[in-house]
């Protein structure tokens, strides 16, 4: 039942990137950007929470949950460092997502190359 | 009065044509001289690939016009990469004086219709005329990286991974030049990127209307008039506003662009890039011609003058097209 | 030549021109896809809190989208994620996979113009965005939460 909840809101939001891609010719840097910002404004208003709750990776898989991490992190920042936190909290919260996408971009950068289309 | 006569009958005496694989498996892959195994003829870049295909075809159509390399007097050649790279730099291999030129997807038709004039009055004695693009290059700079996971919109095309050139002489055998009409650059307003053909179809209009006139042609004249790359969706767009002009253009009308691949080769309105017309026309044309199959063909490819730059800075995309007018030898 | 009213006549004629393509098929595809990526995010994390009881959640859920990033990053280097992307849609381009792709494929596009000024530096032209407006966009939200906790 778990399950089902994950696949079917991960399934809509992915669904509703498609939507605009296909009414407003979107390009998907634009998308990704939508959506993050998405989760950041969830996070802001503590909406995203109570989703995650039963979505779980439903709503973590998406970029939404990426923005919603960097605000997490940076209220949290702020709760524990002060208005320092503001600027450290957001990046500490997300930075083993960073970190993996461009270590591994980086490495196999170095192996392979664009195919033939 | 944009038509130029050439009475001294310029010929195309030798042509080449090479495709990249997937060309090769479409319409008209039986009748390129040169089917590549795969898209970079071993080289490490997709770029040396272009030039390299460049220095193929140029080789190609000196060869087939039985003549040597040193033949060749001038060299006219362009391509779609900044600064004409592929064409300058195939030029390297070449020992002849060279003139690079731009025209975006409309090359091939500038290329040989300044080559003809030039043989016509006797400046040079053979010319060699080319143009290429490749698929991969094209997409880097205009699109997206390749293994992007994106999906091609609707009205997209597929730039063909192709290069095509022709020696141009008054001595020997092959398609005469007749006629030659300079396009004006037209601009309709589209920005789309994605839909070169809406943005480069009034070009055509404008230079197909105006050479019928200043010739006192009907498109019943010709026995095939061929667009460049203007794809389905430009095509049928272009077939309208022929029609607002007053000229019906029946089924002697086609594009290269439209043609160029099948249905499920999936590449959406189809071919386009400078490599699309040029591979048609030294190919199944010259060889068409040459059997007297067609007798006189109008040849107009377009080209979209824009860059990744303007566009992201809101321009609009001006579009050009150049017709010549090639006659079966008597 | 410019004539805004015949631009915009063309322009209205071309949009009608476009042909039209179903929606539903992408749409489901884009939902099933995505879905399915979901589903195997959650499964990693379970199966990660099964096989390591002492595991954090926090832990789990890091080491999760660490192993779909790797996925995702070598589909695209091996040729494979961008057909997923072509049949999919949104459905690979909004999960985080998707960041993945966008910074992987111009990383290995680019190789060839040299570590620095090809790779290092046209990594970031799809993801950079992403990562700028996210960081911005935080730290404003965090600076409300630091002045409405004043308060």
């Amino acid at each position: 039942m778990e399950y089902l909840w994950v696949f079917l809101i991960g399934g809509a939001i992915c669904m509703l990137g498609q939507i605009l891609i296909i009414t407003t010719k979107i390009t998907s840097a634009r998308i990704l950007v939508l959506f993050v910002l998405i989760g950041v404004i969830l996070q802001a208003f503590n909406i995203f929470d109570p989703i995650s709750q039963f979505a779980q990776a439903g709503i973590n898989v998406p970029i939404v949950g990426f923005g919603a991490s960097l605000a997490k992190g940076a209220m949290s920042g702020v709760e524990s460092r002060g208005l320092l936190g503001t600027l450290t909290g957001g990046l500490e919260a997300t930075s083993a997502g960073i970190a993996a996408a461009v270590g591994f971009a980086f490495l196999f950068s170095l192996i392979f190359s664009s195919k033939t289309k | 009065m944009q038509t130029i006569e050439l009475r001294n009958r310029p010929k195309i005496i030798g042509s080449y044509s090479i495709v990249g694989p997937k060309e090769g498996k479409g319409p008209f892959g039986k009748y390129f001289d040169y089917v590549m195994k795969d898209d970079r003829l071993g080289e490490k870049t997709y770029e040396q690939t272009e030039c390299k295909m460049l220095e193929l075809a140029i080789t190609g159509a000196v060869q087939n016009a039985g003549l040597m390399i040193n033949d060749i007097n001038l060299l006219l050649a362009g391509d779609l990469l900044n600064q004409i790279i592929s064409s300058s730099y195939a030029a390297r291999a070449f020992n002849m004086p060279y003139l690079g030129l731009f025209g975006a997807c409309s090359t091939m038709a500038e290329s040989l219709a300044i080559g003809a004039i030039l043989v016509n009055g006797k400046y040079f004695k053979n010319v060699a005329c080319a143009t290429g693009s490749h698929f991969s290059t094209a997409e880097r700079q205009f699109r997206f990286p390749l293994e992007l996971g994106c999906q091609r919109v609707p009205t997209s095309q597929w730039t063909v991974t192709g290069s095509g050139a022709s020696i141009v002489s008054l001595d020997g055998d092959g398609p005469v030049i007749s006629m030659v009409t300079f396009g004006k650059v037209i601009d309709l307003g589209i920005n789309d990127i994605n839909n070169m053909g809406a943005a480069m179809a009034p070009a055509a209009a404008d230079t197909l209307s105006s050479h019928f006139e200043g010739t006192k042609t009907k498109p019943e004249d010709y026995d095939l008039i061929l667009t460049g790359d203007l794809g389905k969706l430009g095509a049928e767009i272009l077939v309208d506003l022929m029609e607002a002009k007053g000229f019906k253009l029946g089924k002697n009308y086609s594009d290269c662009g439209h043609s160029y691949f099948t249905r499920n080769q999936d590449t959406m309105c189809g071919g386009s890039g400078c490599g699309a017309s040029a591979t048609v026309l030294n190919s199944y044309v010259v060889k068409k011609m040459k059997q007297k199959i067609f007798k006189k063909v109008l040849f107009l490819p377009t080209g979209a003058l824009m860059s990744t730059t303007a566009n992201q800075q809101g321009e609009t995309i001006p579009g050009v097209c150049h017709a010549l007018v090639f006659e079966a030898e008597e | 030549m410019k004539n805004e009213k015949l631009n915009q006549a063309y322009k209205a004629y071309v949009e009608a021109r476009i042909p039209k393509t179903k929606p539903w098929p992408s749409l489901f595809n884009s939902f099933w896809v995505g879905g399915l990526i979901c589903l195997l995010g959650q499964g990693i994390n379970d199966l990660l809190l099964y096989v390591f009881p002492n595991m954090s959640q926090q832990s789990a859920w890091a080491w999760t989208l660490v192993a779909l990033i790797f996925l995702a990053s070598f589909l695209t280097a091996i040729g494979v994620y961008d057909k997923i992307g072509k049949f999919a849609g949104g459905g690979s381009i909004v999960p985080i996979t998707g960041f993945s792709n966008s910074i992987t494929s111009p990383a290995i596009e680019y190789k060839h113009e040299g570590i620095i000024y090809g790779t290092c530096v046209k990594m970031f032209t799809i993801a950079g965005p992403v990562i700028v407006t996210g960081i911005v966009s935080s730290v404003f939200v965090g600076i409300i939460y630091y002045i409405v906790g004043l308060i």
